[in-house]
């Protein structure tokens, strides 16, 4: 390991990092704006420029490797002028309107200047003014203030593999562009925002509403899919103004999908904030009490046995674990999470996990995507694909749902037929996965979820055994999740229990007349035409689909309104925390169901959230083991028989427009008008951006 | 002054045919297998033995750079590349090889080449070259078809092959790593170093870029030997030179010359002196627009050369020699080169982005007088706030000229500043 002097002090540092790695390991902050730890090295911005013995000139700390014997000063005459220097540069052409920029309180322009910068201008000429951009929905430009770090173009070129954004022009004319006006496609171009160290790329629906200063923030997790990111829910009042990423290595290291990121406005529109009960065919507003005594009178002299619970796509581990316990005290075996209709048992934890965990597809050297999107379905889960493409060379093919996941893809073709012929051994792939060191398979929930889902889990199954893609230290095996709530029930064993109908049983039944009352919690993707006379309690946030077909509606508390446990794709259960009330009447569900259990004369005796996680943590001890991963034991899974030759589709037919949360959320509405389906943009807009 | 017998660029005045044919009777070609016979350590050793330095500006030992390349070959292309991005202002030097000597180039392509182990070269030609790549492309057919470049060229084993590449005109590309990232077909900006392109060049390859003029001379120095060129000029600056004379001069021209010529030889044998004598001379911009000027005082005695120029706070550059007599208004014509350098910054790197603008509105007020006299001390800070600071050395060249100006001619830009106040007052 090479030895370097930093300011007088002697340190060991790793071989092959840069100066700037070394200084940030002895604890020296290095001032810099282009700079980015999961970027490309650019070396533009000249702000973190410092003195190395024997160099005549200063050195970009950030792009220099170290050498042994180094002798690097960071606090010297000459590199605090150089940071002085630059930082005049930067602000000679730089607005001066930090009292209106959204950035302001949050700008590394404003505190490097505070520390290292001039206390006046010298500046005596006119500033540069430059046009504005127009990116599309998301994201709004202020380029006068943009100070060229690339940034942007090397996130949207690099991580996001959208290489949308680039430079036109040269010299202080050089300006950042889409070049042409059209919103930019990547589901990931939020994360420019956060990059952009100044305030020309500013959130489009946040722009103007809040200063970063009046926020609280409150550290979460997000439930837009099944990846878990980490998240800062920041909120005023009691409104969620924004939500920006948190750093998790394991999971989405520092970015998050658009879809986790913008559409927080709609948890403000089209909320169920107070009980309702169908009157004479009309939903009319209610207290609690005439809410629980609706649903008591209908249920009175019901077996269990003609009740049903079905659970959508946000539920938390604690409504689900009341939803359990609620079940089982009104003998009801007919509950299922599987609200996609997957043909999973649940019986073994490997059957519905993502074994290889995400952070691992960084070390496996050949990936099959089967019957999925992961671009759609997890954004992040597709940018670690294309991080271990880029970085390490993973080699990805993939079966069925022919879609760009920006990176190179062998598409084996489209049907379970092909799946067969890999698990038999008779296509030519079979020969890449024996080959492979570390092989992963990714299923996509779609997949399991066909007629012939068994079937192609099993097929899934057999290819794992079949070549050594489970051994000691690696599992290959994934089952790639789309909602936040599955893994949590599976893991409370929200299934049908011993003679209990599964999803599309319950429906059947419902259809039949079998199925009398029927329980949603936040389910609104099923098939509500086939409900027929049933009566239908819908415990949930949004009026969406369920509500308006509902005999009785619960107000339930969003995921940013409540402290509650979700377990993502991996199995890792995490927290999420309570950053506004639930609006008006709503409140936190698991709530709700404890005191619907007592007015049923059922009651659930949990009283407090301790008491829910503990009785969570027999049901499922996993769950109590927060933020960590439990390998799961390999078992049997899946039921051997035919599978067709229908093409995968996936389950994700609108990237913006996925559950109750987005589809009430105007920006998600209009990215999905404007990205997805190219309609023009307004013109207003596109014209303001002009100036 | 140089001898006929030791001149090298025969051909410099295009007086005779530049083709093949033409260039033989002139000795190019001439025992070229025999020369890459002898094997890449001789080539590398007579071209550091010669003291040759590269002639692109930064003079650097062009034998020593040689040496960086990779000595073993791992199956995959080496590149040298051309630099014929000539785009110096005061600077005509390559485009004279080009259209006229076409052949020397290729000659010393197939030299360095096999000097080190090139699989290719790509020769980058300034985009307004419409011509000289014109010829330089129909030299190159024909010595494809004479088997001279390509396939076992010359008949020695050794196979390169050589590609024309027109640029689009911008400065920055005669960068060395901008001209790569142009040649990859991306935006021409410079990359940074480490790593140099001898390990990491163009497509990721070692590469080696070169000066026309460098490339030119080496079949020159290789048959005639290390000593000869060595001979000439002063220790550390041998050999001949190709000088460009403009401005208040009675003859414009271009000519070869021996490395340390004193400067007013040079401009009163070749030029036909200063207009109106020597006396008339107000400065000299001695290599090209990015070197600070030296005033008269130093013109009359200052040597042409690398080191010499160096000591008199200057550079050699290009060896573009710019000639200004006491007619000229020296503040404008530095603030019309800080406007060059402002509208060639790639944009890149903020000191040089930001940095050439400012010093380029501050010049045209100065030269107006506009301005108060610590706006000079301030036009200097900012010159040093941009020099060292960059990513490649176009800071440095936007800087040098302003700081010349300043050190020079302070009492000038004083003057302005207070005949304006002073007609002002009045």
């Amino acid at each position: 390991m090479p030895k370097v002097t930093i300011d007088g002090k002697e340190y060991e540092v790793p071989a092959g990092i840069t100066v700037f790695q070394a200084c940030e390991l002895a604890g020296i902050e290095i001032p810099h704006f282009c700079y980015h730890p999961r970027l490309n090295i650019a070396g533009n911005c000249r702000m973190c420029l410092v003195e190395v013995e024997k160099s005549p000139k200063p050195v970009a700390s950030c792009a220099m490797p170290v050498m042994d014997g180094m002798v690097i000063r960071t606090d010297t005459p000459m590199v605090h002028k150089a940071r002085r220097g630059v930082l005049e540069f930067l602000l000679i052409n730089h607005p001066l309107d930090c009292p209106i920029c959204d950035q302001g309180g949050e700008c590394d322009l404003q505190d490097l200047t505070l520390f290292y910068g001039p206390d006046h201008s010298r500046y005596r000429e006119n500033k540069r003014a430059v046009a504005d951009k127009y990116l599309g929905p998301l994201i709004s430009t202020h380029m006068t203030r943009c100070i060229h770090c690339t940034r942007c173009i090397r996130f949207l070129t690099e991580v996001a593999g959208v290489p949308e954004l680039g430079g036109v022009h040269r010299g202080e004319h050089m300006e950042i562009t889409n070049y042409i006006e059209r919103a930019l496609t990547s589901e990931l171009q939020g994360n420019i925002i956060d990059l952009c160290p100044v305030g020309a790329l500013n959130s489009k629906p946040y722009e103007y509403r809040a200063r970063s200063w009046e926020l609280r923030k409150t550290e979460s997790v997000d439930v837009m899919d099944a990846v878990g990111a980490n998240i800062r829910v920041d909120s005023r009042g009691n409104e969620v103004m924004r939500i920006l990423p948190r750093l998790h290595e394991e999971v989405n290291e520092e970015w998050i999908s658009d879809r986790s990121r913008f559409a927080c406005d709609g948890l403000k529109y089209r909320r169920l904030d107070v009980p309702m009960v169908r009157r004479q065919g009309r939903l009319e507003e209610a207290d609690w009490r005439e809410a629980f005594r609706a649903i008591r009178d209908r249920l009175a002299g019901l077996s269990g046995d003609r009740i049903a619970f079905v659970v959508g796509d946000l539920a938390c581990c604690e409504s689900m674990l009341l939803v359990r316990e609620l079940a089982a005290r009104l003998e009801c075996p007919h509950l299922d999470c599987r609200q996609l209709g997957e043909k999973l048992s649940g019986r073994v934890r490997a059957e519905y996990l993502f074994n290889t965990t995400i952070a691992g597809i960084e070390r496996a050297d050949l990936c099959l995507l089967v019957g999925t999107n992961p671009r759609w379905e997890a954004p992040l889960v597709n940018a670690r694909i294309r991080k271990a493409w880029r970085l390490a060379g993973l080699e990805v093919a993939r079966i069925g749902c022919p879609f760009d996941l920006t990176y190179p893809v062998e598409h084996l073709g489209d049907s379970p037929t092909v799946l067969e012929a890999v698990a038999e051994g008779r296509h030519p792939f079979a020969r890449r996965l024996e080959a492979a060191e570390r092989p992963m398979l990714v299923l996509g929930a779609g997949a399991v979820a066909r007629p012939d889902g068994a079937a192609i889990l099993h097929l899934a199954h057999r290819i794992a055994e079949r070549y050594g893609l489970v051994r000691e230290d690696w599992n290959g095996f994934n089952l790639l999740h789309l909602a936040a709530a599955r893994v949590g029930g599976l893991e409370l064993g929200l299934v049908p229990g011993e003679g209990g109908r599964d999803l599309a049983g319950i429906l059947e039944g419902a259809a039949r007349g079998e199925i009398e009352a029927l329980f949603l919690l936040g389910a609104d993707e099923i098939d509500l035409d086939r409900l027929a006379d049933a009566f239908v309690v819908y415990l949930g946030t949004h009026g969406d689909r369920a509500a308006p077909r509902a005999d009785v509606i619960l107000p339930g508390a969003a995921y940013t309104e409540k402290n509650a446990t979700w377990v993502n794709t991996e199995g890792r259960p995490q927290r999420g925390r309570l950053a506004v009330f639930p609006p008006g009447e709503a409140r936190e569900d698991w709530k709700i169901l404890r005191a619907l259990s007592e007015a049923l004369d059922r009651t659930v005796p949990l009283d407090t959230v301790a008491q829910v996680r503990a009785r969570m943590a027999e049901v499922a001890p996993t769950l109590s083991m927060v933020d960590a991963v439990e390998p799961a034991e390999w078992g049997p899974f899946g039921e051997p028989g035919p599978v067709s030759d229908a093409p995968f589709v996936s389950p994700v037919r609108d990237f913006y427009l996925t559950n109750p949360i987005t589809r009430a959320s105007p920006t998600m509405r209009r990215c999905s008008r404007e990205i997805l389906h190219g309609e023009a943009p307004p013109e207003e807009e596109v014209a303001l951006s002009h100036g | 002054m140089l001898r006929d017998r030791d001149r090298i660029f025969t051909n410099l005045y295009g007086e005779q045919p530049w083709n093949l044919a033409a260039a033989r009777r002139r000795g190019d070609w001439d025992g070229t297998r025999d020369l890459i016979l002898k094997g890449r350590e001789w080539l590398v050793q007579q071209i550091k033995d010669s003291g040759l330095r590269g002639r692109g500006g930064a003079g650097f030992p062009t034998g020593l750079k040689w040496s960086f390349m990779p000595k073993k070959s791992d199956g995959g292309p080496v590149y040298l590349v051309v630099n014929a991005d000539e785009s110096e202002p005061g600077t005509c030097k390559d485009r004279e090889i080009l259209r006229h000597e076409p052949h020397k180039l290729l000659e010393g392509i197939v030299l360095a080449g096999a000097a080190m182990g090139c699989t290719h070269c790509y020769i980058y030609v300034r985009g307004e070259f419409v011509r000289e790549a014109q010829v330089l492309e129909a030299a190159v057919r024909e010595a494809y078809e004479a088997g001279l470049i390509g396939r076992d060229a010359c008949g020695s084993g050794y196979d390169i092959e050589v590609v024309v590449h027109r640029g689009a005109g911008a400065y920055i590309c005669g960068e060395e790593t901008g001209l790569l990232e142009s040649l990859e077909g991306k935006k021409g900006q410079p990359r940074l170093k480490p790593p140099f392109p001898a390990q990491v060049g163009l497509y990721g390859r070692p590469t080696t870029v070169n000066n026309v003029e460098t490339i030119a001379v080496v079949p020159a120095i290789l048959r005639r030997g290390a000593d000869w060129f060595a001979s000439l000029g002063r220790p550390n600056n041998t050999g001949t030179k190709i000088f460009c004379i403009s401005g208040h001069v009675n003859r414009p021209c271009t000519v070869e010359e021996e490395m340390g010529i004193p400067l007013r030889e040079l401009i009163e044998k070749h030029a036909g002196g200063v207009r109106d004598g020597w006396d008339n001379l107000l400065a000299v911009i001695p290599g090209g627009s990015s070197v600070p000027l030296i005033p008269k005082s130093v013109c009359d005695t200052v040597r042409m050369d690398f080191d010499a120029l160096r000591e008199v706070g200057s550079g050699l550059g290009t060896a573009g020699v710019i000639v200004m007599d006491r007619s000229t208004d020296i503040v404008r014509a530095i603030a019309r080169l800080s406007r060059f350098y402002m509208h060639e910054s790639c944009g890149q790197c903020t000191p040089c982005r930001e940095g050439t603008g400012w010093l380029w509105r501050m010049m045209e007020r100065l030269a107006r007088g506009e301005a108060e006299i610590e706006e000079i001390d301030q036009l200097w800070d900012v010159t040093k706030q941009i020099e060292g600071h960059t990513i490649c050395a176009l800071g440095d060249a936007a800087a040098w000229p302003v700081q010349g100006l300043i050190r020079h001619f302070r009492d000038e830009l004083e003057r302005r500043i207070r005949a304006r106040k002073s007609r002002r007052a009045a």
